[in-house]
């Protein structure tokens, strides 16, 4: 008994030692790789599979969902909500990167030859990054509000200038709340554009210097060029920031979401209601794939500026 | 036209002016990044009859907001469960996103190439389509309002795992076959030898994960619905709602969740600097 014991033990263990080193390390590596694949199927593959499905049924958390076809994107294309919420996305979009990026570069360009209290300075515009938008949000609106209570208001006043409504008025909400999420973002982009002006090898700048080349040469013929897949990477992550901007809107506009009038509402937030207020949730999901139509398109489009370059 | 172009850029060298303007204009835009904050601190320390006074120094600092708003607790419970929370998911990335990272850098075996595939494409999956699908998991199998239920989306990210494949793609493979010759199993040579040859790039993982768990809000809004189980962001939107008109609250509240990230970034500040630098450029 004891010796068949010690035979079947031994067995698995020369079973292993029998392999060879390469098929041992396959197994290792399925073996670490176990896990993981289960959660990106579980977590990640499935519940996209899932979201197509589900933008074809009419679920509302109440019935099964039921197939109905595209009928949830006939009434969101025909939905003039959806049309302004889509035209307000883009506005988020495309003010928010070009400004932010642009403010982020000059600062960046400028504070990266700062030797006196450069990391100081550093520390000022990249403290914003590390709040919380959520808790922002709040700050900025109290920020926004009438004469005696909000900040801004009671500066403009004081130099002469008349009260603005800001984050009640249709045309002023949307700036509003793009302010605050241009302000916290733009300490990431100047560290991360700093981070690419010091990996442009100073021999170029040495050599455009006996060129003769002066500072705004410099700065248009190599500085930009070199930094083009910093500049890429800037474009495509504040984009997708922007096209996803839920918090501040939540937060700023809590007592009418979205509001006035749907003036500042994003994709998101429309998504957020549909689903989580509404409960239509095949309706919500057939939204959801717009986003990810969207975000899509974006990283493509990095990809395809990219491989250019190559 | 290259002698005059020299000459003004001898001239822009010799012009110190022109540096002391950038210097001081760059100074007050810094500040001026930080105004919400200094108002948000110091309307904290205000009473609410001071509120409208705009002043940025309170007249009279009082600590009764921070007293009155940790009084009952919640804020504590939100702390507690924002920092649970973060420190798990944290822990969880850094363990998976660098095993996986590893397996995919430094073992050869069919399918490697597909696998790296399939984890970097879920890049274009957003969160936000994944939501509706993660609650209806959440509702069927009992984690709506748990904590479990919050965390289980962030366990594993394609970002960490991509960081992490980049830089164990520069660890020599002279270590790991010494390694190897001396008979240690594959999951301690990951662990003792590749891991510590990685660190920059595991503190920055940390960094980001850490910093994108503890403001996280969307999915924690969705998640949740009892108060008990809020995150500090969640919990300071719905305590800033009920408090309406009450700035200095709200400006506490406020205060209370940013606080802690702030203490962090000054005691870490040149780690945090160049993890963000790293992971900017490698990811």
């Amino acid at each position: 008994m004891a010796s068949a014991n010690a035979i079947s033990q031994r067995g698995p263990v020369r079973f292993w030692d029998r392999l060879n080193i390469s098929t041992k390390r396959v197994i290792w590596a399925w073996a670490f790789l176990a896990v993981p694949i289960i959660f990106y199927a579980g977590i990640r593959f499935y519940p996209t599979f899932q979201a197509f499905w589900l933008s074809l049924t009419n679920w509302d958390l109440l019935r099964p969902a039921q197939f109905i076809g595209f009928a949830n994107y006939q009434k969101m294309f025909a939905d003039p909500v959806f049309w302004k919420v889509f035209q307000n996305t883009f506005l988020y979009l495309i003010i928010g990167t070009p400004v932010s990026l642009v403010i982020s570069f000059v600062i960046a360009y400028y504070l990266d030859r700062v030797k006196l209290m450069h990391g100081f300075i550093r520390a000022l515009y990249f403290l914003p990054f590390l709040t919380t938008a959520a808790a922002m949000g709040w700050v900025w609106r109290w920020f926004y509000q009438p004469v005696p209570i909000g900040v801004i208001n009671g500066f403009l006043s004081s130099v002469g200038i008349p009260q603005q409504p800001f984050l009640r008025s249709v045309d002023q909400a949307l700036f509003s709340i793009l302010i605050p999420a241009i302000w916290a973002g733009l300490g990431f982009q100047i560290i991360i554009f700093m981070a690419g002006l010091r990996a442009i090898p100073s021999t170029f700048y040495e050599a455009a210097k006996i060129d003769g080349l002066g500072d705004w040469a410099i700065l248009r013929k190599i500085t930009i060029p070199l930094l083009k897949p910093t500049t890429v990477f800037l474009v495509v992550f504040s984009s997708i920031g922007f096209l996803r901007i839920f918090d501040q809107v939540y937060n700023m506009t809590s007592n009418d979401p979205g509001g006035p009038l749907n003036s500042t509402k994003p994709l998101v937030l429309m998504i957020y209601q549909t689903a989580f207020s509404s409960y239509q949730m095949g309706y919500a999901a057939a939204q959801t794939v717009v986003l990810f139509t969207i975000l899509l398109i974006v990283s493509l489009l990095q990809l395809y500026v990219l491989r250019e370059k190559k | 036209m290259t002698v005059t172009s020299t000459e003004l850029k001898a001239n822009s060298r010799d012009i110190r002016p022109g540096r002391i303007i950038a210097w001081t204009l760059l100074l007050i835009g810094g500040l001026i990044m930080i105004t919400p904050l200094l108002f948000m601190f110091s309307t904290s320390l205000k009473t609410s009859g001071q509120v409208y006074d705009l002043r940025l120094i309170p007249a009279a600092p009082t600590f009764d907001n921070y007293i009155k708003v940790l009084g009952d607790g919640r804020f504590m419970q939100w702390f507690l469960n924002s920092t649970i929370i973060a420190v798990t998911v944290t822990i969880s990335n850094v363990f998976f996103d660098s095993l996986v990272g590893y397996t995919l850098a430094k073992f050869e075996f069919r399918g490697r190439y597909f696998i790296f595939l399939a984890i970097l494409s879920t890049l274009m999956i957003p969160t936000e389509m994944l939501v509706i699908p993660w609650y209806l998991m959440s509702s069927q199998l009992g984690w709506l309002n748990s904590y479990w239920g919050i965390m289980f989306p962030g366990m594993m990210t394609a970002f960490g795992t991509f960081l992490m494949k980049q830089f164990f793609e520069g660890v020599p493979n002279d270590f790991l076959e010494a390694a190897r010759v001396d008979g240690l199993n594959e999951f301690t040579i990951w662990w003792k030898i590749a891991m510590p040859m990685v660190v920059p790039a595991i503190s920055a993982l940390a960094i980001f994960t850490f910093l994108g768990n503890w403001t996280a809000f969307f999915w924690p809004l969705i998640v949740t619905t009892s108060k008990e189980l809020y995150t500090l962001p969640v919990g300071i939107s719905s305590f800033s709602a009920e408090a309406s008109i009450q700035w200095e609250l709200i400006m506490t509240g406020a205060a209370i969740g940013t606080i802690p990230t702030l203490l962090v970034f000054l005691l870490l500040q040149r780690y945090i600097v160049r993890g963000v630098m790293l992971a900017g450029l490698k990811g």
